[in-house]
Order: C-alpha cells, then structure tokens, then sequence
C-alpha cells in the first residue's frame, strides 16, 4: 500500500510537471513573439519596397533581403555617418571621463577615511531620486554660459559623473576585504597604486556593468542633444533620426532603414555582454 | 609584493597617514575633487536653482518697458544688470490654474495606473516562467530584455507604424480575432492608449529582471517542501513565491512609478513631437514642462511645474512605502 501511494504521487507530479512545462514554453513563447516582434517588423521593413510597405494585410517577409533601396536614400537625404561618428564620439568620451571620476569617488568613498564620509555619501544619495528633467533646465543654462552650446563638448561636460553608478562601485568596493588593504600599504604601496593595481582588477565586472550601462544611456540619449544641438552636423543618432523623419515624407522604408542603423549596434553589444548589462538592471534600474 | 618595492623607500609620509586615518589630510579630497565638481555644477545647483526660479514671477527695470525687455533670469543674473525680480507664488498659482497642466496630470495618472499594474503583473508571471531550467533560457532571456538597450525613438518610430490605421500590424492583428479596426493615433480619445501599450512594452524588461534577482534570493527549500506535500503549481506560486517576493514587487512598483511619472520620450517620436494628435491632446507632466520651458520661455512657470511634479512624484514614492509596510506586516 504505501509503496504504491508513493508511485501515485510520483506519477502525479511527474504529469504535472509536464504539463506545466508545456504550458510555460507556450506562454514564454508567446511573449517573446510580442517583445521581438517590433525589431523584427523594424528590421525586415527596411528592406520591404513602398508598396508592400503599404500593402494590407501585412508583407510578413520582404520580396527580397537584397532591397537596399532604404538605406540608399537614408544615407542620401540625411548624413548618417556623420551622426554615427558623432555618436560614438559623445559615447567614448562620457563612458571615459564618468569611469575615471567614479573610480576616484568610489575609492574615497569606500576606503579612506575623512570627517563626515558617510553623511556625504547619503546625502548623495537622497539626490538620485531627483529627475534629470528638473535639472536639465539649470544645465541648459549652465553649457550656453560656458559657450558650449551647439557642440559635442556640450553633450559630454555635464555627464562626466554619475551618483548612481559611484553607488554600484562604491558598494562593490566595499565588499573587497581590508585585510588586502593593509598588506599592500605594508608592502609600501601609495592609495592610488592600490586603487589602480588591486581594486580597479577586482572591481573588472562591476565595471564593466557601469561602462555598458553609461554606454547604453549615452547612445540612447535624445532630449539632450535636442535642446544643446542646433546645427545638423552635430547631431548624434537618435537627434539625427528624429530629424530625419519629422524633415522628411511619409514613407517608412527609409525610416525602418535609419532606425535599424540606430538599434543594429546596441543590440550587438547586448549579445555579446548580456550578463553585465543584467547584472547591472538587476541592482536597481537603467539610468542613474 | 614586489611591484611596490622600488617605491617602498619614500613613502614614509604616506604610511604615516594610513596609521593614523583620522588625522586631517586632502588625499580623500584629490579623489573626490573631479566628482564633487561636476556633482555640484550639475546636480546640485540645478536643483536649487530650479526652486529659485518657481519663485521669480516677473522681472522689469525700474527705468522703463524698454530695458525691461532685455531682463532675462534664465541666461544671466538679472540683478546685476539692474533689472527688479519680483518674487512670489504668482507661477504656481498659474501652473495650479492652467488646464492644460490638469490635463497633463489626467493623462499622466492614466499612464501611470495602467502601465505600472500591468507590466508588474505580466513582469511577476514571465519572471517565474524564466526562472524555471527551461532549454533556450539565455535565448529567451535576450529576446525579453532587449527593448530595454535600444533608443526610444528608434522602437517608437517603428510603432508608429504598427499602430498605423490603413496599413498597420495591430489592426491587422486585431482584424484577424474579428475586431475593427482602431484609429490609434489619428483619434484622439485613442492616443493615450497607445501610448500605454507601448509603454507597458517598453518598461517590461526591467520590471522582469528587478523580479528576477529577487525570485533568485528565494530559498530553494520552499518549493522543496511544497512539492513533497503535493502542493498545486497555482497553489505554489500564490503562497510561496507571491509572498516572499513581495518586497521585490514592492521595490518594483515604486521604481515603474517614479519612470511612469516622467513619460514624455515615447509620445514624441509617435505624434512627430506634439502633445498627441490635436497638439494639445496628449500633454504629460514633463511634456507640459519642457513646453513651458523651451517653447513658451515661461522659465518661472516650468520650474514651478516641475516643482510640483518632484513632491507628486515624492508623495507617491512614500504613499507605496508605507502601504508595503502595513502589507507586509
């Protein structure tokens, strides 16, 4: 008898546990449709000629993944390399600077010691919960008083720190035992050789967290650049974009076409790095 | 170490101050100075200066209209160029009054109330579902994350035309299940929901990797024991895993809320950068502010609205706190 209860059982769960495999596969499938399904539409229309554009129902494949017609009279009607390079311009050197200056807090912040350390630090953070848009305005101001208006510098001074991701490295730094600390000092090393020498090498996946998140935010970055720039040629990507369709017709080939240019190398980058990216979300949203 | 050995001979003075931490030196003040200044330029500043500004109601010069007109608070300081700040409430009670700023709240509370209980709901079930060793995870995981790396005008250009009347997927979609098609962004009672489901879309990754890390720090040994006691899967999900990732939903909840508050970036690539159809249909909180702000040049009155949307947004941060408080006790 009880062998037999225990058989039920098993068997019991066993259907159970098949039967919720299959369902759990069908609803993840189903969600995975409707989030990719935008990429997908966005990317395969790019190559859709205007009429299956326009044509109801929907061309679910194009004619043909030769048709590169799109992206002819995107690069055409609008400098997109031009705004390419900018982009990576104002992305290299925001992740650079904001890495550098958050190293340096972090450290202070985390491992020398100096009145009122902590109160600071929290004071900092009460400062987070503060939107961008509030301070964008003042900033705004601030770049045209200093003549940086209308140029990539403009993009880039004022994101050169970052409360946020001081606060993911700050933490990470913590966590690192202090009896290292004080052997590397006995052994005669200064604060910045230790920092540079031993924490910023343990620190690797943090920041690499911090490097792909900024990477992220800047590339992405559209009200700023929309109230600094004022000229064409200084456009970045998503300005770029934006322009492009608001100047432009109502054909949207060419605009999936700019917009795959847009999204193709962030999507990239997330295949490839997607572990220190979630990493990152994980430990309390996107944006700092 | 002998990396540091070379150095080791003149460092005396450093070691000096790492046996004694507590005396006064301005080596943790090197560290910080790069960060302090931008923080204090950037953030800091602006802050102040924003509720300085939702003070300022009207600037003039006591010599006459004329040079009144070249008094501008937002470029310089008015004062040195002798021109009067005249300071008072005048812009909140301007900001209180104008319908456009109520209509901006509707519209931003709608988006709020539907986007945040939706995506936390869907977000809590896909979360469970991926946390599961299913085959394909990684694969699955990349495809619902990635709308959360891509721009926002780039997605929302491409569903602009999904939600197209004549040729777009939706309504094709909805054709297919026997329903007519829905003028979503020609129709201006439709343009709020619109933007609502791409909203919900927009935010889901987020919300399903905050509720990942937080189903991970559940103890295994739960579920362990539910399933010897032959606990159903519903039964399961509603008394162990719904419960214990209450803080986790909780957290969750008040970062989409703070997000949803400040909804703006998917309005504008799907109404070419009007406020919905009819221009003045569509207004969200910061909608209503950059408008004030870089359109209309009322600076006072922006960083009044502005003002007001920071203890909103505040308000409601520290009414879900303490509800979670007295839910989860």
């Amino acid at each position: 008898m009880e062998t037999n209860e225990k058989v039920s059982l098993l068997t019991r769960i066993k259907r159970n546990v098949t039967l919720g495999k299959v369902l759990t596969y069908v609803f993840l499938a189903i969600g995975a449709l409707v989030m990719v399904w935008p990429f997908y539409w966005m990317i395969s229309s790019a190559f859709k000629t205007q009429l299956e554009i326009v044509s109801f129902p929907p061309a679910f494949v194009p004619n043909s993944w030769a048709y590169l017609e799109n992206f002819k009279i995107a690069f055409v009607k609008a400098p997109f390399a031009k705004y390419f390079f900018n982009s990576i311009v104002v992305t290299i050197a925001c992740v650079a600077c904001t890495t550098f200056t958050t190293i340096l807090a972090s450290f202070a912040f985390s491992r020398l010691n100096f009145k009122g350390r902590d109160l600071i630090f929290s004071l900092l953070l009460s400062f987070m919960m503060v939107p961008f848009e509030m301070v964008a305005m003042t900033n705004t101001t601030t770049i045209t008083q200093f003549g940086l208006n209308n140029s990539l510098l403009g993009l880039i001074v004022p994101f050169t720190t970052s409360i946020y991701y001081t606060f993911i490295l700050r933490n990470f730094f913590v966590s690192i035992p202090d009896s290292l600390y004080y052997s590397a000092r006995i052994d005669g090393a200064s604060n910045w050789q230790y920092l540079w020498k031993i924490m910023v090498p343990i620190a690797k996946p943090s920041l690499f967290t911090i490097i792909l998140l900024n990477a992220l935010t800047c590339w992405n970055s559209f009200f700023w650049p929309r109230i600094i720039i004022t000229s064409a040629e200084n456009r970045t990507l998503p300005f770029g974009l934006y322009a492009f369709m608001s100047e432009g017709g109502t054909e949207y080939g060419p605009y999936m076409a700019a917009a795959t240019i847009v999204v193709v190398p962030m999507i990239a980058l997330f295949l490839v790095a997607r572990k220190y990216i979630v990493n990152g979300v994980a430990r309390g949203g996107l944006k700092g | 170490m002998a990396l540091f050995k070379k150095k080791a001979t003149n460092t005396n003075a450093e070691v000096d101050t790492f046996k004694s931490p507590n005396k006064l030196n301005i080596e943790p003040f090197l560290y910080l100075l790069p960060f302090i200044i931008g923080i204090l330029i950037f953030t800091i500043y602006p802050i102040f200066n924003v509720l300085r500004y939702s003070f300022i109601e009207g600037l003039g010069h006591p010599l006459g209209k004329q040079l009144a007109e070249r008094c501008t608070f937002i470029l310089t300081d008015a004062s040195a160029k002798g021109c009067d700040l005249t300071w008072g409430l005048g812009n909140f009670e301007y900001v209180l009054k104008d319908k456009y700023f109520w209509s901006a709240l509707k519209n931003t509370f709608q988006y709020v109330l539907c986007v945040v209980p939706v995506s936390t709901c869907l977000a809590i079930i896909f979360a469970v579902l991926l946390n599961q060793k299913i085959k394909l995870r990684g694969l699955f995981q990349t495809v619902f994350f990635l709308p959360m790396v891509t721009s926002s005008i780039a997605v929302g250009i491409c569903w602009k035309y999904l939600f197209n009347y004549n040729y777009g997927f939706i309504n094709y979609l909805l054709n297919t299940f026997g329903i007519a098609s829905v003028d979503w962004l020609g129709q201006a009672s439709m343009n709020i929901w619109a933007v609502i489901i791409y909203g919900i879309w927009d935010i889901m990754p987020m919300t399903i990797i905050l509720l990942l890390s937080g189903l991970q720090n559940i103890d295994e040994m739960y579920y362990t024991a539910a399933k010897v006691d032959g606990a159903k899967t519903l039964r399961i999900f509603f008394r162990i895993t719904v419960p214990l990732l209450a803080p986790t939903i909780g957290l969750v909840m008040i970062l989409n809320t703070i997000s949803c508050f400040k909804v703006y970036s998917s309005i504008f690539p799907l109404f070419n950068g009007s406020a919905g159809i009819t221009g003045k249909n569509l207004y969200t909180a910061v909608f209503y502010i950059y408008n004030q702000f870089f359109i209309n040049s009322k600076y006072g009155r922006a960083a009044a609205a502005a003002v007001l949307l920071f203890f909103i947004i505040f308000a409601f941060t520290m009414f879900q706190k303490w509800f979670q408080n007295k839910v989860s006790n």
